[in-house]
């Protein structure tokens, strides 16, 4: 157990792009101590080469995702004490994207994807209309409620299995997104965006696992969305409006 | 604006849309038949099992009404549906196997179900 | 700067840690037992047909399968009908009637327990 009556505790950092490999440093254990503290250490005292990201450090931005232990975090979020078990603390990039250098992944596939999925806003008034009115409870608003808090970390596209299987698969986030968008009352991308997500690496490669929903840090339903969106394909496909 | 588009999805084209999603909706349907198909066949098998059923008993119940050969014929057609889809998505996954190749094999295991399990029903039944 | 999709390397794989829940494990049950029934049926449909075109046959067969040893791969085999049905019920649950957030390990233990519980049925029936 990693414990505060021990001074320092050994750490492996990812060094290096794909044929990289882990590096052990020895970190000072302290109170309170989150793993990007731990990483910031190492890169401040230790090893000035180490390359990583993050902004905000207090949970707001996602810049800070990494895979700790094997399970991807943001790690200004977790706390080295919920590093259960005896293991010494392992960090890495995020899985399924390139690895740029050491902790820092090339998001722009991600984002390439989130592009794929329709994932942007269609505006179908002018400024010479009136504001849209969109009542908050109305059942799509409401529906948005769950899904539009996503900040575009990767968490969720790091945690799925189905991403790693088939590089063709828009993921979790792209599909959450699109979700939000068809919810839209104010879009118009209308059919198309469902032509987007309904193709072979769309909604319908989601096996349910519900990884996504478990690690998001936002506690999103990226599966929810997916089901909204497989729901609504069903139904343009039979209706032969797809 | 981003308008680099993953391969593999930016020549998706509008038919090859329509097949994944068309896919996803026979692979659900066969689903929700196979449940109803499943349960009474279980049913059934404890039924036989429990009142020990000869042979000729039970080839003759199936002989009794047009309901068994009906409901045999659903059944095989939905399995002949549902399983070859399903072993799609692993042959994709979990072997690489993509597009047309994958295809044709999906297409051979239905055929291999359907003519085998058609034969079974045909002797059952006839 | 230009995007390329180089493939995430072996060290990027998600393994056991991240898997540990139960979604996942639901997932694994029905991939398994489908792969298990896509692999049986054909061999169910073979030995029914043959069994069925001759009375007698189908009279050895039933002796044969009150065996322990068939008996047990029996009652496996409905195990896997019946984790695959219940499991597939929940997805068509999720997919098409709705989702609820704190209902998910609730419906994935449900689906367990029916299935064990139709296995029971049989193989004490049987």
């Amino acid at each position: 157990m990693i414990s505060l009556t021990e001074s320092t505790f050994p750490v492996l950092i990812w060094r290096g792009a794909a044929d990289g490999a882990f590096r052990r440093y020895e970190v000072p254990r302290l109170a309170s101590q989150t793993v990007l503290d731990v990483v910031t250490h190492v890169q401040r005292h230790l090893d000035a080469s180490l390359a990583y990201r993050y902004a905000c450090r207090v949970g707001m931005c996602g810049s800070c995702a990494m895979t700790v232990n094997g399970k991807a975090r943001w790690t200004c979020r977790t706390h080295v004490d919920t590093v259960a078990g005896d293991r010494t603390l392992e960090i890495g990039p995020l899985h399924h994207l390139p690895i740029v250098r050491d902790l820092v992944v090339d998001m722009a596939p991600f984002f390439d994807k989130w592009a794929a999925a329709k994932g942007e806003f269609k505006p179908t008034a002018t400024r010479y209309d009136d504001f849209a009115k969109v009542a908050p409870a109305s059942p799509a608003r409401r529906a948005i409620d769950a899904t539009i808090e996503c900040i575009g970390c990767a968490v969720c596209y790091a945690s799925c299995d189905v991403v790693g299987w088939k590089p063709d698969y828009l993921g979790p986030a792209a599909l959450n997104r699109a979700f939000t968008l068809v919810n839209d009352v104010r879009d118009g991308a209308g059919v198309a965006r469902l032509r987007a997500i309904a193709g072979d690496g769309g909604c319908q490669s989601c096996h349910t696992h519900q990884s996504c929903t478990e690690r998001c840090p936002k506690h999103l339903l990226p599966t929810a969305s997916i089901a909204g969106l497989k729901r609504l394909v069903a139904l343009a496909a039979v209706k032969g409006t797809l | 604006m981003i308008d680099v588009v993953p391969p593999g999805i930016e020549n998706a084209s509008l038919r090859s849309v329509r097949y994944a999603a068309w896919r996803f909706v026979l692979q659900r349907a066969s689903a929700a038949v196979l449940a109803i198909c499943v349960v009474v066949h279980l049913a059934t098998i404890i039924y036989a099992v429990r009142h020990q059923l000869t042979a000729a008993a039970i080839v003759a119940r199936m002989h009794a009404s047009a309901f068994w050969p009906a409901f045999y014929t659903i059944f095989v057609v939905a399995v002949a549906i549902h399983a070859p889809l399903g072993l799609r998505a692993i042959a994709d996954e979990w072997l690489g196997l993509r597009g047309r190749r994958a295809d044709v094999v999906v297409a051979s295991i239905a055929l291999v179900l359907l003519g085998g399990g058609l034969y079974a029903v045909r002797s059952l039944t006839a | 700067m230009t995007t390329t999709l180089a493939p995430s390397s072996a060290s990027q794989r998600n393994d056991a840690r991240s898997r540990g829940h139960s979604g996942f494990w639901a997932f694994v049950v029905h991939r398994v037992s489908g792969i298990v029934l896509a692999l049986f049926l054909p061999v169910h449909f073979f030995t029914l047909s043959q069994a069925l075109a001759r009375p007698a046959a189908l009279d050895r067969f039933l002796e044969w399968t009150r065996q322990p040893v068939v008996k047990l791969t029996e009652t496996l085999l409905v195990l896997a009908v019946a984790a695959h049905l219940a499991g597939g019920v929940r997805l068509l649950f999720i997919e098409f009637v709705g989702w609820r957030a704190d209902w998910q390990k609730t419906a994935i233990a449900l689906a367990g327990a029916a299935a064990v519980a139709y296995a029971l049925l049989f193989a004490l029936n049987g």
